[in-house]
This record gives C-alpha cells, sequence and structure tokens, in this order.
C-alpha cells in the first residue's frame, strides 16, 4: 500500500486542518443518484409506514467523518472458518452447498481490499436460528448461518455456504420472500456503508415480493441477483454463484458539490 | 466509465445473529479515562420503541483523530480506540448504550472551519428499505454548535433534534423516526 502522508499543516491553534489522504483514497464520493435505492416510504412493505421519516432529508456535505471508516478485522479476530458456514458446527448441514464470490468494486471499478463483508441468511428449509422465527420449518443443528471475512488484495471475497430456502411472512396474504443472503459491508468510509440481500437466478417469488420490488428500476434490481458459474463450482461438491457489489465511489471532480 | 451502485435492502428482523459482535457498543475500551456513555430509545411514527435495530457509530477522538488507516490525518493514539461503534441486541425496548470519549473538533467542509463535536450516525431496521444517518451534537457546546457548518444548514427550528442533552455519565440522544419531534436525517 502507498503512503504519501506528509506532515499535515498545523494552523496556530493546534489543529490540523488539511487531511492527506494516500493517493487512492477519495476526498469525497458521488452522490447515489434518485432511483439507485429504494424509497424509504413504500407502501407495499407495510413495515415501512411507521418507520420512514417524513419530513426532507438535509443535505450533508462529505466532511472528514464521512470520508473516513472503520477497519474491524483486529476487532473481529477472523477466523479461517467465519466464511465457509458448513464447518461451524459439529455436523454437516442439511441442503445444497454453494460457494458464493465475488467481487467488491467502487462506481470507478476499482476494487476495495481489505474490507469486511458480513452475511447472514436462513438455512435451507427457509429457517432462521432466530427466537423471532416462528416459521413452521425445522432449524438445522448444523447451520447457524452467518458468516464474515475480508476481501483479498483485489477486492474478492468468497463464502461456503447452503443454499438458503425461501419461506413465508407477514407482509400480505400468502407472502413468500424470494431466496437470499443478507450482506453488509462496511466499504472504507461512512458514506460507502451499504446492507443489502443477494438473490438467486430466476426466481418464482420475484414478481411478488415489495422488498426485491422496492427498488424500482429493473436493471437496479437485476444488479441484486447473483449468477451461476458453472466454472467456479467444485466437482462433486459445490454449486457456485457469483455476485460483484459495487459501492460508491469518488466524485468526479473535487468540485462537483457546492456549498 | 461508471458503474451504478448496489441497491439497498433492509436488513430485515434477523440481523442478530450475523451483526451484532461482542462488545460492540464499546467505541472506547471501558474504562478509559474521560469515558463517557450515550444512551436513548429509537421511536417510530406512533412513538412506539423500535426494538429491532441495529444503530452505528463513527466519530474521532477526543483530539479530533480517526482510528482510520487510510491516511486521513494523524491516526488515533488513544489506546484501544475504535471509533466504531455497533449496538445490536434485541432487548425488547429499542433502548441502545454506547461506551465512548466525547469526539474532538475536525474541520468542515472543505477543510473548511472547524465542525463542533459531533458522531454520525447509521440507523437501520426492520421496515427500513435504506439505512437513515444523523448526528450527535452536544447539548453542553453551545458556541461551537453555533459556528457549525452543518448544523447552519438544518432548520432552525429542528436542530434541537440532533442535541445530545446531559446526563450523569453522558449524555442522552434519543431518535425519533417519524411524527412529533422528528429526527433531522441527512441526505449523504
Amino acid at each position: 500500500m502507498s503512503t504519501t502522508n506528509e506532515q499535515p499543516e498545523t494552523d496556530t491553534d493546534g489543529v490540523r486542518r488539511i487531511y492527506d489522504p494516500v493517493a487512492d483514497t477519495p476526498l469525497r464520493y458521488r452522490r447515489d443518484p434518485p432511483e439507485a435505492h429504494p424509497s424509504l416510504d413504500y407502501p407495499p412493505y407495510k413495515s415501512t409506514q411507521l418507520r420512514h421519516p417524513k419530513e426532507p432529508l438535509v443535505y450533508l456535505p462529505h466532511t472528514v467523518t464521512e470520508i473516513t471508516g472503520p477497519q474491524l478485522d483486529r476487532t473481529l479476530a477472523l477466523k479461517e472458518t467465519d466464511h465457509d458456514l458448513t464447518v461451524q458446527a459439529q455436523g454437516e448441514p442439511i441442503g445444497e452447498r454453494i460457494i458464493v464470490s465475488g467481487h467488491v468494486y467502487d462506481t470507478e471499478g476499482k476494487p476495495l481490499r481489505d474490507t469486511l463483508v458480513e452475511i447472514w441468511q436462513a438455512n435451507a428449509a427457509g429457517r432462521y436460528d432466530h427466537r423471532w422465527d416462528r416459521w413452521a420449518a425445522p432449524l438445522d443443528p448444523n447451520f447457524h448461518g452467518a458468516g464474515r471475512c475480508l476481501t483479498d488484495s483485489e477486492g474478492r471475497y468468497e463464502f461456503t455456504t447452503i443454499k438458503p430456502g425461501p419461506y413465508p411472512w407477514g407482509n400480505h396474504y400468502n407472502a413468500w420472500r424470494p431466496a437470499h443472503i443478507h450482506f453488509s459491508l462496511l466499504g472504507r468510509a461512512f458514506t460507502q456503508r451499504l446492507v443489502t440481500q443477494m438473490y438467486f437466478p430466476g426466481d418464482p417469488f420475484f414478481p411478488y415480493d415489495p422488498i426485491f420490488n422496492s427498488v424500482r428500476d429493473e436493471k437496479a434490481r437485476g444488479r441484486m441477483i447473483s449468477t451461476f458459474n458453472i466454472h467456479q463450482t467444485r466437482p462433486n461438491w459445490a454449486q457456485a454463484f457469483n455476485w460483484d457489489i459495487y459501492l460508491r465511489g469518488p466524485a468526479s471532480t473535487p468540485f462537483e458539490e457546492a456549498f | 466509465m461508471i458503474f451504478e451502485v448496489t441497491p439497498s435492502q433492509t436488513v430485515g428482523p434477523y440481523f442478530a445473529i450475523g451483526v451484532p459482535f461482542p462488545g460492540g457498543n464499546l467505541i472506547v475500551p471501558d474504562g478509559t479515562p474521560g469515558q463517557i456513555r450515550i444512551t436513548g430509545s429509537i421511536y417510530d411514527g406512533h412513538n412506539e420503541p423500535i426494538p429491532d435495530h441495529v444503530i452505528e457509530f463513527w466519530q474521532p477522538d477526543g483530539d479530533g483523530r480517526f482510528a482510520d488507516i487510510y491516511g486521513y490525518g494523524e491516526q488515533s493514539t488513544l489506546p484501544g480506540f475504535r471509533g466504531f461503534g455497533r449496538y445490536g441486541i434485541e432487548d425488547g425496548d429499542g433502548s441502545y448504550e454506547i461506551v465512548t470519549v466525547k469526539p474532538g473538533r475536525v474541520p468542515g467542509p472543505n477543510n473548511g472551519p472547524l465542525q463542533a463535536p459531533h458522531i454520525d450516525v447509521t440507523l437501520m431496521a426492520r421496515g427500513m428499505l435504506h439505512r437513515v444517518v444523523t448526528r450527535i451534537y452536544f447539548a453542553d457546546e453551545a458556541q461551537a454548535n453555533a459556528e457549525d457548518p452543518v448544523l447552519a444548514g438544518v432548520p432552525a427550528s429542528r436542530r434541537d433534534t440532533l442535541i445530545a442533552s446531559a446526563t450523569p455519565d453522558g449524555y442522552r440522544f434519543d431518535i425519533h423516526l417519524q411524527g412529533h419531534g422528528e429526527t433531522v436525517f441527512f441526505d449523504i
């Protein structure tokens, strides 16, 4: 990693006013286009009703607080088994063994290395190992459903897990969630924080799921769907799905934003 | 070429199996000199507490230095300073508690005039398709708050929703997602 830390300038009051980032770290991040993410107010997903702000959001210029971010690898002391959800218990979990892998990029296509990727999911029967999940599907004593890893020097992550099942929920009559894996990413800056869900290709529940369809643009919805990859399957062992994740990149010019 | 971002989806009701981690609410190690506790509760549009939320915090240390490895100024030298907190314990009452130190002042937009001490906050929950972002400011920083370039952009009548009130061992900061006293949320 290049380090170009020059001595920060200091004013007479002893407060550092100039920050000298390493060359490849932006000073300001690109604003997401209006349709990039779901609206917080999306009536088909009923729980949004009382949980969305009604007042307009206030514009926050990106300051040093927003362009910095945590590095949790030492805090979490990641273990080799953290990215293999099939070896975390005494025995083998039931279900279709899959390898889920991809890259984390910013919107300029630059890989984000050493960034934390966290996942959690239901088991093969669509049941979460969580006391509030009361669906009448079996728990799997050999599957908890949580994993963590850091991306490598090329921004790549990889998990081995079990393909999660779809499951019913109470949003509307006969509502089912398409099979999905929850993903949480810290990026390297507060502005890049993203929590999302990865779906599987061709899921028959897509047309009926308000959470998936809360992303109004079809192309954008497509960015949440993984692809099957025969070349990354492990013969006689596991299927493989690829999914690349894009976090916000730098604003195109330092003066893109006026304030 | 510019790629488009991956869309956000809700954190859902079952994040507790993967997101919280032990000591996640310790932004500084417990016992750090000058430590404070910040507590609060999260409320929905009916003023009912939201038990299933994940709340995260990001801040510099008391000298305005971050625990950031990418070279923005000097790194914090406060022992064990993480700068980041995550509270996702579903204890049923919608509350949170973090242990930290009061942040120092850092430069404003374009390395401009100093901001008042503040903590950036991300809040997520079932029923929220995207995170919301707010900031904690401090009631006993009236002069700094009056000069703060971000607070200056907030309608005066709503600024008090961003100000944490003093308690015997720190501060209290409640978040109202909707309705009377709705907290100011930021477009970042």
